[in-house]
Formats: structure tokens, C-alpha cells, sequence
């Protein structure tokens, strides 16, 4: 493994091990920089040690002795010179797995603890637990360098100076509290699996991060079916990513999917995951779409999708939350389920009361079903409308290329150049 | 860590209390007083006269202005304080919860400068 990969794959780890050591987030990240920094100058000439990750801690551990003893004489203060005697007993242990994951799990409450705001929570996680640049983030939410930046030190001086502590909360805090972990989480995914504009390659890798954040929380926390739900939506969702675009870019519709292009392995879990989350009584959000996924992921063929039920899981998550989206999902699934004339009146009743205005998907799905029932000339209409409203260069060329194909329907020649 | 516990609420609906219940709402922060004291939380705490007792001073140019009434007009008021010893935040926010006016007020929770230190 590179200095980069063991960068990648363990910054995380040491950093929440630091913490702990520490008892301070500040100084533990700078003690992470300066233990890297020592291992690109010793490790080319002297070798990868054989335990990286203990020789990091330890080399973190010697850093910020150091950083706290420069503190301290040129502040001479008392506090830093108690802290540092306390330091010193703290022995260059190397940390056991079990030890290593409970501080993962510390750190990841901390970093999503509902006193920060929700626009901190999710970068600090990237930037803390899954060793994203600020850089690589500010680019992901297309937000300028120095405001990312800011927030992130912003971020970290409330939890220093607040006293947010480091630690999994207490049994009568803990579902709430898990509930804004697993939804910073379920926000990171989405951020990369519905990329509405921004680089890509950054995008895929949110997804891949809020999938490995995800194992974690699952693995740290069996005992929660929500997590094991959230997880497998995710792996259900991201098992189809080389089938939702075509080579030039273009979004294809689940129907219209090569589904030998789905990654098997990933639907496998998937499938294993939300099961075992249901028969554990699982009914949240994430447990509800989990299933809907699962029932795409089981249809051989588009055919074969059991749309009845998809329409059912679609009633029983707008029980949970009233949302426009979730009622336009459900008008789609209807459509498909019982004919595309009654999901137009689902939809119809839906616009009229406007939630929905501005909100592409909506023309869209109009579209769809008037396409479906062969109403070529307004189906190019709501095809049109939704075009106005699409910020996405794959979801725009995905209407052209639908626009195109009803003008020749409605034996209008198509638009040339 | 020591915090301030800012209790804001809108004296107005104080007022429309009857007298009994007025009563039961100085018995409640009677016991939550009581319950932080011997928890060995409580610093000190008082509740505070209405706004329209209050009195703003400035000092421009070394001239001093006294004006009549708060610093700014806000829908909820702040009508008492509470400081306490917490070992974090989660713990300050567990005891603010239980204050009684946290149920139709709001309480704002301040991590307060140690001293020597700066923020």
C-alpha cells in the first residue's frame, strides 16, 4: 500500500484514536498531519513499518507532545503543562480493532451531534471519518474552498469550546440520536447517487463513502435494523450505477436498463440485508425503500417487476412522511401497476396543488404515462415543460432524445441540428 | 465545563396564568432548583423582573445614554438564567430540558469562558 492509500484508508481510524488519546479534535488533526508528514520523510528510506496504523498513532502521540510542550512555553500556561504530564502517562499503546471501532463510532456522534449545523455535519464526517480534502468536499457541494474551509473550523471550534463530547450517547438519547447519524449518512449517498450537477468522479466516490460509512455503522451497531436497512438501500441503489447512464452519458430509465450491467454481488447483500431488517421489525423510511428497491432488484425482467407491491410500500412510506415526491413515485408505480391512465389522475391532482412547481420530475412522469397511452402531441408537451426545468446535462439529453422520438410518433419530422 | 442557561419566554402568557398556577409553576422550578443543587450542578440561577423593569445604558463618545426598556424587542423575553457545572454539552442540554419553562419557552445553553482562557 502507498503512503496515500493507508492515507485513505486509516486517517480516519487514527485520527478518532487521537481524539480519545487527546481529548482534543484540533490538536489530534494537526498530530495526524505531522504523523503522515513524518512517514513520507522515513518510511521511503527505512521501510513501511509492519503495523502502519500503531506507527502512526505512536508518531501522532510524539507530535503532539511536541506541538503541546512548543504551546506551552511560549504561552507558558499551566493547563497545557497539566495536559502534558497527563500525555505522558498515556503509554504508545497499539490500540486493539475493538478498541479503534469504538472510537470510529465516537467520532462519527460527534461529528453529526444535532448542536452543529446540518450543513457542518456532513462534510466534518467526510473530512474526519472517511479522509476527504477539504478540497475534494468543497468540490462535491459546490461551495467555494475558503467558505468550506470555514465551516469545517467553525465546526470544530463549537465542539471544542461548547464541550460536544466524544462518545456514543446514552441508551435514552441513542435512537434519536442515531436517526441524524444514518440520515448524514443517507444525505452523503444521495449527494453522489442523484448528482444534480458538479464533478462526477467526486460524486461516485460520496456514494462509495457513504456505502463504507455505512458498513461501518452496521457493523459498529448490529443491533439497529434501521442501519442495516440504510445499508442495504444503498448497496441495492449503487448495484445499478453502470446501468443508469449509457455510454454518451444519457440517463436511462430503470425499465430501460441492461440489467446484466447490475452488480449481482452488491444485490445479493442487498436483498440478504433488507430481509433480515424487516423480519427484525424494521419500518422506517430506509427499511420501506430498501424493500421497493429489492422488488426492482429481484425482476429478472422489467416485466416481471411486482408493481402492486411497490405501490403498496409506496402507501406505507407516505404514512411515515407526507412528501410531493413520494406521492409522484407512488402516481408512477400506480401507472405502472394498474395503467397509465390512473397514474395520470394521481398526477393530475398532484400538480393542481402546486407543492411540485419547478420540479422537473413532474412534467416528466406526465409525459411518460401520456406517452404510454400513445397522446403523442401532449406527451411532447410535458416533455417540453420538463426540459425548461432540468438542470442536468444527462437528464436533458435523456427529454431531447424522448422529445425527439413523440415528434416522429406524432409524424412530425424531427428537429435537425 | 460551566454553561448559562438562558430561559426565554413570552412574559405576556406569565401574566395570563391564574394565581394557582402560577403557584405550581414556582413549585416546579422549586424542585428542578432543588434536584441540580443536589446533583451537585447548580451554580447559581435567579429569575428575572419583566422587561418593562428594565433600563439599557450606553456609553457613546464618553457620554453615557440610559434608555427605557431592553436592548431590542424580541417576541420572547428573556425571564431568567440558571448556571450550572456540566461535564459537556449533552449533559447541559439534559438538565436545560428539564427546566420547566423548556416546554412552551425556549432555552438557550452557553458554554461559558473559563477563566485565563480566551474564546
Amino acid at each position: 500500500m502507498t503512503i496515500e492509500q493507508i492515507y485513505r484508508e486509516e486517517s480516519g481510524r487514527i485520527l478518532a484514536t487521537l481524539i480519545r488519546l487527546l481529548g482534543d479534535f484540533e490538536l489530534a488533526e494537526e498530530a495526524v498531519q505531522e504523523a503522515f508528514a513524518a512517514a513520507l520523510e522515513h518510511w521511503p528510506t527505512e521501510g513501511t513499518p509492519a503495523n502502519p496504523r500503531a506507527w502512526l498513532v505512536s508518531a501522532g502521540r510524539n507530535k503532539a507532545v511536541d506541538l503541546l510542550r512548543r504551546r506551552a512555553c511560549f504561552a507558558g500556561k499551566r493547563d497545557e503543562l497539566a495536559r502534558l504530564g497527563a500525555l505522558a502517562e498515556v503509554v504508545a499503546e497499539t490500540p486493539e480493532e475493538s478498541m479503534v471501532n469504538d472510537d470510529r463510532l465516537r467520532l462519527i456522534f460527534t461529528c453529526c451531534h444535532p448542536a452543529l449545523a446540518r450543513e457542518a455535519q456532513v462534510p466534518l464526517t467526510l473530512r474526519t471519518l472517511c479522509g476527504l480534502s477539504t478540497e475534494e468536499i468543497a468540490r462535491a457541494f459546490l461551495v467555494p474552498l475558503p467558505t468550506m474551509a470555514q465551516r469545517l473550523v467553525r465546526a470544530k471550534q463549537k465542539i471544542r469550546d461548547a464541550g460536544i463530547p466524544y462518545n456514543v450517547p446514552a441508551d435514552d438519547e441513542l435512537a434519536e440520536r442515531l436517526d441524524t447519524v444514518l440520515l448524514v449518512v443517507y444525505l452523503v449517498f444521495n449527494e453522489g447517487y442523484n448528482a444534480t450537477s458538479g464533478d462526477v468522479l467526486i460524486r461516485r466516490e460520496l456514494s462509495s463513502e457513504a456505502i463504507r460509512l455505512g458498513r461501518l455503522l452496521h457493523t459498529l451497531m448490529p443491533e439497529s435494523a434501521e442501519a442495516e436497512a440504510l445499508l442495504a438501500l444503498m448497496l441495492l441503489h449503487d448495484s445499478r450505477r453502470d446501468a443508469r447512464t449509457n455510454a454518451s452519458g444519457e440517463i436511462v430509465l430503470l425499465e430501460e436498463q441492461d440489467r446484466s450491467l447490475w452488480h449481482c454481488d452488491q444485490i445479493a447483500e442487498g436483498l440478504e440485508l433488507t430481509e433480515r431488517a424487516l423480519a427484525r421489525g424494521a419500518r422506517g423510511a430506509y427499511a420501506l425503500q430498501a424493500a421497493i428497491a429489492a422488488l426492482h432488484a429481484e425482476a429478472k425482467r422489467p416485466q416481471d417487476t411486482d408493481w402492486h407491491q411497490i405501490v403498496a410500500l409506496y402507501e406505507l412510506l407516505l404514512q411515515q412522511q407526507t412528501s410531493p415526491v413520494i406521492e409522484l413515485n407512488r402516481a408512477a408505480a400506480v401507472a405502472m401497476a394498474d395503467g397509465p391512465q390512473d397514474g395520470l389522475r394521481l398526477l393530475e391532482a398532484l400538480a393542481e396543488r402546486g407543492e411540485l412547481k419547478g420540479y422537473y420530475l413532474l412534467p416528466a412522469a406526465r409525459g411518460d404515462m401520456l406517452r404510454r397511452l400513445s397522446r403523442w402531441a401532449e406527451a411532447e408537451e410535458a416533455y417540453r415543460d420538463a426540459r425548461l426545468l432540468v438542470v442536468n446535462d444527462a437528464e436533458r439529453r435523456f427529454l431531447d432524445r424522448r422529445l425527439a422520438e413523440m415528434q416522429q410518433r406524432g409524424g412530425r419530422r424531427a428537429p435537425t441540428g | 465545563m460551566q454553561y448559562l442557561l438562558l430561559i426565554y419566554d413570552q412574559e405576556s402568557q406569565w401574566g395570563k396564568l391564574s394565581e394557582a398556577e402560577q403557584g405550581k409553576m414556582y413549585q416546579e422550578y422549586g424542585d428542578f432548583t432543588q434536584s441540580i443543587t443536589k446533583s451537585g450542578h447548580y451554580i447559581g440561577g435567579n429569575q428575572l423582573h419583566p422587561v418593562a423593569k428594565a433600563t439599557t445604558v450606553r456609553v457613546r463618545d464618553g457620554k453615557k445614554l440610559i434608555t427605557d426598556g431592553p436592548f431590542a424587542e424580541t417576541k420572547e423575553q428573556l425571564g431568567g438564567y440558571y448556571m450550572i457545572e456540566a461535564g459537556n454539552l449533552d449533559d447541559a442540554l439534559a438538565i436545560a430540558s428539564r427546566i420547566p419553562s423548556a416546554r412552551f419557552g425556549s432555552i438557550e445553553v452557553r458554554p461559558i469562558v473559563a477563566r485565563g482562557e480566551r474564546p
